[in-house]
């Protein structure tokens, strides 16, 4: 029996296993052609990459960021061209090999933290403008803490089993020319690099995207990544202008302002040619076509007698809390401020975004001088947050009164999704 | 009515649940040195500690502090005997106007409670919610930085020399 099992973890091992591409010099960030670079820098911009790959208050690309899993916590890696720590010894094939097949220059297979699983659809003038930019960058030394996984999950040759069940083929994206030139450079940047469904997608018990439930909404760092199909929860359609403004501002004046993992992702696009920006506001628009808003945007109600009766701890918490910035005619929203009435968290099925935002407040996402609340975190008890949280759904959100808050809010202060 | 503790001092205070911290301790306690900068939670300069965490207290209503402990900058000592941080600011006269100044001592004064030992990065981002507006931001962070050495702690990678 031993020896049966012995022979088969040989043969999976021999099965698991991919070659080693053979270390280069680091190239001479000279020898790389400019415009390549700057469209690279665009690129991993559209990817986000910096925000798995920069440890906050660190050295850009250097490494280092914990992502919390159910399996444990992994750290992203250096992307560098440190020679040691980085990726200063791998060739453009290593490069374009760990980005389609989510295997290190080395062999090794790579964790699918790293969405390999999408990145794979990038094509190969942008994978080598990727390349480019990213060995012109200043190699930094730093090696990431190790990871802390659950057993045998910190032995990679299982990730070949992973692949093998959960990886999705890699299938073209059939031509669609009625939907247009734009909405073809939307899917293709949004289906692939930019990875929207790694967060705004559920999964499975293999931590896999559910495809046939791609958008339906799923988690991303103790926050709910909402849906960006047909049940987007929003109350104003999601329209490619909307979308393009809050992607460029981090602030949709119709909706709310980015929060959590989104503020980084609209911190990047910003600072991307407006073009591809367009493109995947145009393509979101469309997956979120069939959403209740994009048909018909309902009238907003204003409960504040009923919610104070039903919540009246939550009612007075808010009003010394949070009413001098989000009452209605507040000066707050005379500066602009998206009315708490359209925020999605109150029309979300679950109450974990709201909770987040009262826990860690908001910074400005884009620009220093952009939106910013202070944090309760320290401020509130769970239960008060819990009370504050149910008397705001109860007069502004849409929905049924959601479950047991005061447990969202422990979870969320654990950091665990769900 | 709710009960609390306000620099040692057991408070009974049956004011309105909603009430900002900050009105009960300037108005009915005579405790000035929280200051009301933007009533909006942004500047910081109503800052106090709350179970020894930094919570601005303009936006934290009475009804949040059942049974939780308060302290002020009247707290941490006097101008005859000034505590380590007070004493740190005043070394290094980080005060200008001085309006925001009880906000950033207490702000450092909880950072360094729960860690005297802090890396700069976390000693920026842990004041960053007070604001100067004379620009004294330097001197500030200076003082916190001698206040942690004089803590028996220091900043691990200090941005400057201690002076």
């Amino acid at each position: 029996m031993a020896l049966a099992v012995a022979a088969a973890l040989l043969v999976f091992t021999v099965w698991a296993r991919e070659p080693a591409i053979a270390a280069i010099e680091r190239p001479d960030p000279a020898r790389f052609d400019r415009r390549q670079v700057a469209s690279g820098a665009a690129l991993a911009r559209i990817g986000n990459c910096a925000s798995c790959h920069t440890v906050s208050g660190g050295r850009v690309y250097a490494g280092g960021t914990p992502i919390r899993t159910p399996f444990g916590t992994i750290h992203g890696s250096n992307i560098t061209p440190d020679p040691e720590t980085g990726i200063g010894t791998w060739s453009y094939e290593a490069f374009a090999r760990s980005m389609r097949e989510g295997v290190g220059r080395d062999g090794s297979h790579l964790y699918p933290a790293f969405p390999y699983d999408r990145l794979r659809h990038t094509g190969e003038a942008d994978l080598r403008a990727l390349y480019a930019f990213l060995m012109t960058r200043d190699a930094v030394r730093a090696e990431p803490p190790a990871n802390t996984l659950v057993p045998p999950l910190g032995w990679r040759p299982v990730l070949a089993g992973w692949k093998l069940l959960a990886l999705p083929r890699r299938a073209p994206q059939a031509p669609q020319p009625q939907l247009g030139k734009l909405w073809e450079r939307g899917r293709y940047l949004g289906e692939g690099l930019a990875h929207c469904g790694s967060c705004h997608s559920p999964r499975g018990i293999l931590q896999q995207e559910l495809r046939d439930r791609a958008y339906a909404g799923g988690w991303s760092d103790g926050w709910y990544a909402p849906p960006l199909d047909a049940t987007s929860p929003a109350v104003r359609a999601w329209t490619t202008q909307r979308l393009y403004a809050y992607f460029r501002t981090g602030l949709s004046t119709a909706h709310a302002a980015a929060a959590g993992p989104m503020g980084p992702v609209t911190h990047n696009l910003a600072r991307t040619p407006g073009g591809d920006v367009r493109a995947l506001a145009a393509y979101y628009a469309w997956t979120m076509r069939d959403a209740p808003a994009a048909r018909a945007e309902p009238a907003l109600p204003d409960r504040a007698a009923l919610a104070a009766r039903r919540h009246p701890a939550g009612a007075a918490l808010f009003r010394g809390a949070c009413a001098a910035c989000h009452e209605p005619g507040a000066a707050m929203m005379a500066a602009g401020r998206p009315d708490l009435r359209l925020g999605s968290p109150l029309h979300e099925d679950n109450p974990r975004d709201t909770v987040q935002i009262i826990l860690q407040g908001l910074e400005p996402p884009v620009e220093p001088n952009g939106p910013y609340m202070p944090g309760y975190a320290d401020t509130l008890t769970d239960a008060q947050i819990a009370a504050i949280t149910a008397y705001m759904r109860a007069r502004w959100g849409s929905g049924p009164d959601w479950g047991d808050i005061e447990q969202a809010v422990a979870d969320a202060r654990d950091g665990s999704s769900k | 009515m709710i009960e609390l503790t306000i620099n040692g001092t057991r408070h009974r205070l049956d004011g309105d649940p909603a009430e900002p911290l900050l009105y009960i301790l300037r108005n009915e306690l005579g405790l000035h040195a929280a200051k009301f900068g933007c009533g909006l939670g942004q500047c910081g300069s109503c800052t106090v500690l709350v179970d020894g965490k930094a919570v601005q207290s303009c936006i934290t209503p009475l009804a949040a502090l059942a049974g939780r402990a308060v302290t002020t900058v009247e707290g941490l000592g006097t101008a005859a005997a000034p505590g380590v941080v007070q004493q740190a600011f005043i070394d290094e006269q980080a005060a200008q106007c001085g309006y925001c100044i009880p906000g950033m001592i207490a702000r450092a004064e909880a950072l360094l409670r729960a860690d005297s030992r802090p890396t700069e990065a976390s000693m920026r981002s842990a004041m960053r919610p007070s604001l100067c507006r004379c620009g004294t931001h330097m001197r500030i962070l200076r003082a916190v930085r001698r206040a942690a050495m004089a803590m028996g702690g220091g900043i691990v990678d200090p941005t400057e020399p201690a002076s």
